[in-house]
């Protein structure tokens, strides 16, 4: 399929869901999809970086915090001195291009060593960034930051529907990166390092130049994920904005969906942000993130590629293995491997 | 700001006995990580459990921390062991240990935490014993004993597993068998074996070190993740493996975080390991001691 056919479809598609979701009337459905679509965001954003590459991230939630943190900064900057407060979209803008250095600074540093050394950096990230913003008085420091989000925007009326709006374009512009770099000589260069990076390297590809490529756009999408949050949510606090729940969601989506495709981190954060917003209403949000826990280590031992990996290998299960199977099990019982 | 000789001999001091207490929580990793290359990042999820076992034995049988946690380590050990056993067949027979096998531990720390969280609440908890409170005045010094004493029994700990590591068969083999598996293998020893006994050992570490952590500081389950940075920024400073290269980057970085703590305010004592780790790797990966 053509790439902007594929756009096309999407944006069908997303208009479908949005004419639906407005059909409904309800603001919940804007509420609760709006998280959906971030998970969206942030699952093809890792899978970008883990998936393609198989260098993990800890970090997704600095990132994200990164993103939020500079709309919270451009918020009082503006209302301080009486500008015009920007656009969404430019937020967006700014912070992804934070979120992008920060990416290309934090992978420059440790990406020249082995893997386990970006994804323990990344780790730790997280908690100086949360340092960083606690002393940080600008940015509300650890009392939190409000923001007054306007109840109206002209074309489009009620202020959530916008975000909602936003982060569906966004999510359509992920998951066209992420199929784009796939069919691409980058995303050859990627899956040659994920799957032998001492051969790649000999046999020419620039390995260090395509890591630090997937680390910057990686980090890109997650700023841009989270530059609408602090609207969103009206107040960001750091231990929140900070916390486990980011980056264990957008690991264990592409890895319960599948790192092989675009397709795993969507599939994965519709199922697994679905599951947790009705979990969050109907149990409690605790017990949503411990299934999250369980699910990552129960897929990654024992369906290492995913829900796709599961119905790839279940399309491709032909009749007469069955027969054979069973012939060979009836004549060596117990040779079946 | 007057700079006091006083505070800074006494941030000096506590740094070098918050160093000890770090030695400890590191020894585990640098057995892990170091040697076995296991990279266990939920080790701090780990320490956590020690601390909330300590502080269980602690509150309800009135047991000194660190004797229950001692008692408590043949319990970690197997289960450490259990856990190795899980990641061999999971993932380095299968050779997915670079991405799966990080997840998988990731997802542990994170279960471990929930779990506390949801059974614990995010409260405080604290432990008794008769240490904790008096401190001793020496001329200008002041050293509180729930610091000394941690320290004390980490360096001996520390000091134990280093004896064991270089002068025992089974030490030796563990060395060797983040040197060459094949070899040890040809002299009739399974380094599958081998390596979950190290993993077994590495986790029971943290038993004692969870006893200390909560005997220093009121522990609630997110305190680990402080300690993720730490960890790791020792462990490589001090050269990945090297246990007297561990104690002496713990204590390295237990002056610099006490001196930060002193003079810029304990807040900003996060971002120090932080920095050490992005300078040792960007100055020199091998770290200190590194072979």
């Amino acid at each position: 399929m053509r790439t902007p056919l594929f756009v096309l479809i999407w944006l069908l598609i997303s208009a479908a869901v949005l004419a639906a979701a407005i059909a409904l009337d309800n603001d919940y459905i804007f509420f609760a999809g709006y998280v959906v679509l971030q998970y969206v965001v942030l699952g093809t954003a890792w899978n970008i970086l883990g998936g393609y590459c198989g260098y993990v991230n800890f970090g997704s939630a600095a990132f994200f915090a990164l993103g939020a943190y500079s709309s919270v900064a451009i918020y009082r900057f503006v209302t301080d001195n009486e500008f015009y407060n920007l656009p969404i979209p430019v937020l967006m803008l700014i912070g992804g291009i934070v979120s992008g250095i920060v990416g290309f600074g934090m992978g420059y540093l440790t990406l020249r060593l082995r893997g386990a050394f970006f994804a323990i950096a990344t780790l730790a990230l997280a908690v100086v960034l949360q340092t960083l913003v606690v002393n940080w008085d600008y940015v509300g420091g650890s009392r939190g930051a409000y923001i007054i989000r306007p109840e109206q925007i002209a074309p489009i009326g009620n202020y959530i529907r916008y975000l909602f709006l936003m982060m569906m374009l966004l999510a359509v512009a992920a998951i066209t990166i992420a199929r784009l770099i796939e069919h691409s000589r980058l995303g050859y260069g990627f899956a040659s390092i994920r799957d032998d990076e001492l051969a790649a390297e000999a046999s020419g590809v620039p390995t260090l130049r395509l890591k630090l490529i997937a680390t910057t756009l990686s980090g890109v999408l997650m700023g841009m994920a989270g530059a609408p949050f602090p609207y969103y949510i009206g107040y960001l606090q750091p231990s929140s904005t900070f916390g486990l729940d980011y980056a264990v969601n957008s690991i264990a989506m592409p890895l319960i969906g599948g790192t092989t495709s675009w397709v795993g981190p969507l599939i994965g954060a519709l199922l697994l942000g679905s599951l947790q917003q009705i979990a969050t209403v109907t149990i409690s949000s605790a017990v949503n993130l411990l299934i999250v826990g369980f699910l990552l280590v129960i897929f990654v031992i024992i369906a290492p590629n995913g829900i796709v990996g599961l119905i790839h290998t279940y399309l491709q299960r032909k009749p007469e293995d069955f027969v054979g199977r069973r012939r060979i099990e009836a004549e060596m019982p117990g040779r079946v491997p | 700001m007057v700079f006091s000789f006083d505070l800074f001999i006494n941030a000096v001091v506590s740094g070098i006995l918050i160093g000890g207490f770090y030695a400890a929580v590191t020894s585990g990793v640098s057995l892990s990580f170091g040697i076995l290359d296991i990279v266990n990042i939920a080790h701090p999820a780990f320490i956590i459990l020690g601390s909330y076992l300590a502080y269980i034995a602690n509150a309800t049988l009135g047991v000194d921390p660190m004797l229950a946690a001692i008692v408590m380590m043949p319990v970690f050990y197997v289960l450490g062991s259990g856990i190795y056993q899980i990641y061999y067949i999971s993932f380095e027979k299968r050779g997915q240990e670079s991405l799966r096998g990080l997840a998988f531990f990731f997802g542990l720390l994170f279960i471990t935490e929930v779990t506390l969280v949801l059974y614990f609440g995010v409260d405080y908890r604290y432990v008794e014993a008769p240490y904790i409170g008096p401190s001793w005045h020496v001329a200008m010094l002041d050293i509180p004993l729930r610091i000394l004493a941690p320290c004390l029994v980490s360096l001996l700990m520390t000091a134990a597993l280093q004896i064991f590591l270089t002068r025992s068969f089974l030490g030796r083999a563990i060395m060797a068998v983040a040197q060459d598996q094949l070899a040890l293998r040809l002299m009739a020893v399974d380094p599958i074996k081998i390596k979950r006994i190290a993993f077994g050992i590495s986790i029971a570490t943290a038993s004692l070190a969870g006893a200390f952590l909560i005997i220093i500081q009121p522990v609630e389950p997110s305190v680990g993740r402080e300690y993720i940075g730490r960890i790791f920024a020792i462990c490589v400073l001090g050269g990945m493996g090297s246990l007297p290269g561990t104690v002496i980057a713990a204590m390295l970085l237990g002056i610099v975080e006490s001196l930060t703590s002193t003079f810029y305010g304990p807040s900003w004592a996060p971002a120090v390991s932080f920095g050490f780790l992005l300078l040792t790797l960007a100055v020199r990966p091998a770290g200190l001691l590194g072979r």
